[in-house]
């Protein structure tokens, strides 16, 4: 995983709440059984109308994603994370974001940011009246920067370590091997086997 | 200490505890399916990994199976690779696959609860948001993305910071016509699409505690549309009847000590939630949704909402855009709404007790001109099973399409889909845009509703025919 520590870009203003990964990536672009090339798919309903966001050439190198409450709701599909990345996104700003997205987009090293709605109000204003608006989202110091904002951010020590750091889970996980072996001992006799 | 269910299950899975970092906990059973595998079958292979317990690993072909003519080979080569390639790493990694037109074949949360295997207290995760399913027999199970499919099948644990838990209370009695699917629509409609977030629901009150295990399951199901990680309901003797003598369930003494230490899970007397929501069941009727998210939802005797009703502007902004997208006017009678395609099937309402449910309202009935009804059962067995109770010949003669085992057309990734402009009553989980084809319209409604609706080509319960 690409580590992450401070990323400076254009964003790109998203203004719907509930963006479902249905709309992120329609279940038609799952088929793939690789982990790249799914940029085609992104919001591949909505870029379909010229006046879409993501078609307007102001917005085209936008790498910070502005969105309304509620975005990544719906289906698990981690292509929907693999689809922004592989589009060119670094990070998505959102007063809320749906669990399972969140968890997905923190493994693979997409910054997901929770802002106060307000704050993503004056981000949205700030990037429609000048595309060329550049923002900071700084996971060092836990801030998004822009203009005259500085907004603070919460995200836990150990997810943020996991990032600046770009480590993989699974890595980190199998140090702990013996202590795996050893609950798979007390397991009850009776829990079921597919086998 | 009181403790809730979902606090019971999750400490009896803590591998490890540190300060500072999540927990680790030890996953009893992990469900695979073509979609969400083969980037993680990859990434073992790339790593030079094995699957650490295939044997408490099962897959399934489910959400590219077309639902017709299933020995011919997939027509669409991309969905072809796609189980193909499940096929293959299946048999690298030795794993146990139900393929399509095996007996044991099925959407991956109906053919879980139906071998046994599904069972209280164990933690189960697939990657597919609809795993809270399984939470109906009590068991703390969820959603996850594939960097986690392939954590779980290197390492058979999952690093996890613990959820908050939520009560949703529903008192009283349903009256008769009313359903799980019309409890948990109303339920997200009260909580909204972000209510659950962060949380494990756990459904309790008398009505849920009268409820079937097929309908049990409809309602934790859809506890990922409330935003919730997952849903559970504990564990009883409609539980322990469901499980007695199915292929996977405990025998003998096992069983006996299993039920004993099943007891035990049930929330405490006195256990705190982190939050708690009250429904009276008595007062609930049919509910239909009319928007473009779960929650956008109203009983059937209602109207199209008017976007200026809604006092938040956030709220207002998505009805604007959700009427425009579905083609409604506000202040028109649900009722009024005419459809063109029934879907009665998915992981949410595919079971025995829903088809019965249908049936009993088709029987003797037609499906109305012009309507195409898709009847879908969620797997082969419960397909079989439907066979042996005549219900597939009460679709036919209906008019129904009856077909085989599969994800269907809930999500628009194998042939059946809406065409653009198609408006359909579903008894699956999502409304979402274009979720079951681009530009089609969903309306998400009970097993009831859909067979009503089909007989009258409009928006309707069985109390309209």
């Amino acid at each position: 995983m690409e580590k992450f520590t401070v990323h400076t870009g254009r964003a790109v203003p998203l203004r719907y709440s509930n963006v479902d990964t249905d709309q992120i990536i329609p279940a038609v672009y799952l088929k793939r059984v690789t982990r790249t090339g799914f940029e085609d798919g992104l919001f591949a309903a909505w870029r379909t109308d010229p006046d879409f966001v993501l078609n307007k050439p102001e917005y085209k190198d936008g790498t910070i994603l502005i969105a309304g409450p509620d975005f990544g709701t719906g289906s698990s599909r981690e292509h929907a994370v693999w689809a922004l990345q592989n589009y060119g996104f670094k990070a998505v700003l959102s007063s809320r974001f749906a669990d399972i997205f969140r968890g997905n987009s923190l493994k693979g090293g997409l910054l997901t940011v929770v802002l106060p709605q307000p704050v993503i109000e004056q981000l949205w204003e700030m990037v429609e009246a000048d595309p060329a608006t550049e923002i900071t989202v700084d996971l060092v110091n836990r801030e998004v920067r822009a203009k005259d904002i500085v907004e603070p951010f919460e995200l836990d020590d150990y997810t943020r370590w996991r990032l600046m750091e770009g480590l993989d889970d699974i890595d980190l996980t199998l140090r702990h091997v013996d202590a795996i072996a050893e609950y798979e001992k007390r397991r009850k006799p009776w829990l079921p086997v597919t086998q | 200490m009181a403790r809730t269910m979902a606090e019971k299950v999750w400490e009896e899975h803590v591998v490890r505890r540190a300060e500072g970092e999540p927990d680790l906990l030890y996953i009893d059973l992990h469900l695979i399916h073509e979609v969400t595998s083969p980037q993680a079958f990859e990434g073992l292979r790339l790593a030079n990994r094995k699957l650490r317990r295939p044997d408490l690993t099962i897959a399934t072909e489910d959400h590219n199976v077309p639902t017709e003519n299933i020995f011919l080979p997939i027509a669409d080569p991309v969905s072809r690779t796609q189980v193909e390639t499940l096929r293959k790493n299946a048999a690298e990694f030795g794993v146990r696959l139900h393929p399509m037109g095996d007996i044991d074949q099925g959407i991956v949360h109906v053919i879980g609860p139906q071998l046994g295997l599904t069972q209280p207290g164990m933690t189960i995760v697939c990657g597919d948001s609809h795993t809270s399913t399984h939470g109906a027999f009590g068991a703390l199970a969820f959603g996850i993305g594939t960097s986690q499919v392939e954590h779980v099948m290197a390492t058979q644990t999952l690093p996890m910071t613990p959820f908050k838990t939520m009560a949703v209370n529903v008192e009283g009695k349903l009256k008769p016509g009313v359903t799980a699917k019309d409890i948990i629509l109303a339920v997200i409609a009260q909580i909204g699409t972000g209510g659950g977030q962060g949380h494990v629901i756990e459904y309790r009150g008398e009505a849920i505690r009268s409820l079937s295990m097929e309908a049990r399951m409809t309602i934790c199901n859809m506890s990922i549309e409330a935003g919730a990680r997952a849903g559970m309901i504990a564990p009883d003797q409609t539980t322990f009847d469901y499980l007695k003598g199915r292929p996977h369930a405990p025998k003998g003494e096992l069983w006996d000590q299993a039920v004993e230490y099943w007891k035990t899970l049930p929330t405490d007397e006195g256990a705190v939630f982190d939050k708690e929501v009250f429904l009276n069941a008595d007062e609930l009727s049919p509910f239909v949704t009319w928007g473009t998210n779960p929650g956008q939802g109203v009983p059937l005797d209602s109207v199209v909402p008017d976007p200026e009703s809604f006092t938040d502007p956030v709220e207002r902004a998505a009805a604007e855009k959700a009427l425009a997208y579905m083609d409604l006017k506000p202040g028109t009678r649900m009722r009024d709404i005419k459809i063109d395609t029934v879907f009665l099937g998915s992981c949410t309402n595919g079971r025995i007790e829903d088809l019965r449910a249908a049936a009993e309202v088709l029987k003797g009935r037609k499906v109305a001109d012009g309507v195409r009804m898709l009847v879908v059962p969620g797997s082969q067995r419960v397909k079989q099973q439907a066979a042996a109770e005549g219900l597939d010949e009460i679709f036919k003669a209906a008019g129904a399409e009856w077909r085989e085992a599969g994800c269907s057309m809930c999500l628009g990734m194998n042939p059946d889909t809406l065409k653009p402009g198609e408006r359909s009553a579903s008894t699956s989980n999502r409304n979402f845009e274009g979720r079951q084809g681009k530009g089609g319209r969903t309306h998400l409604v009970s097993p009831l509703v859909a067979a009503a609706t089909a007989v009258r080509g409009t928006l309707s319960s069985p109390a309209d025919l």
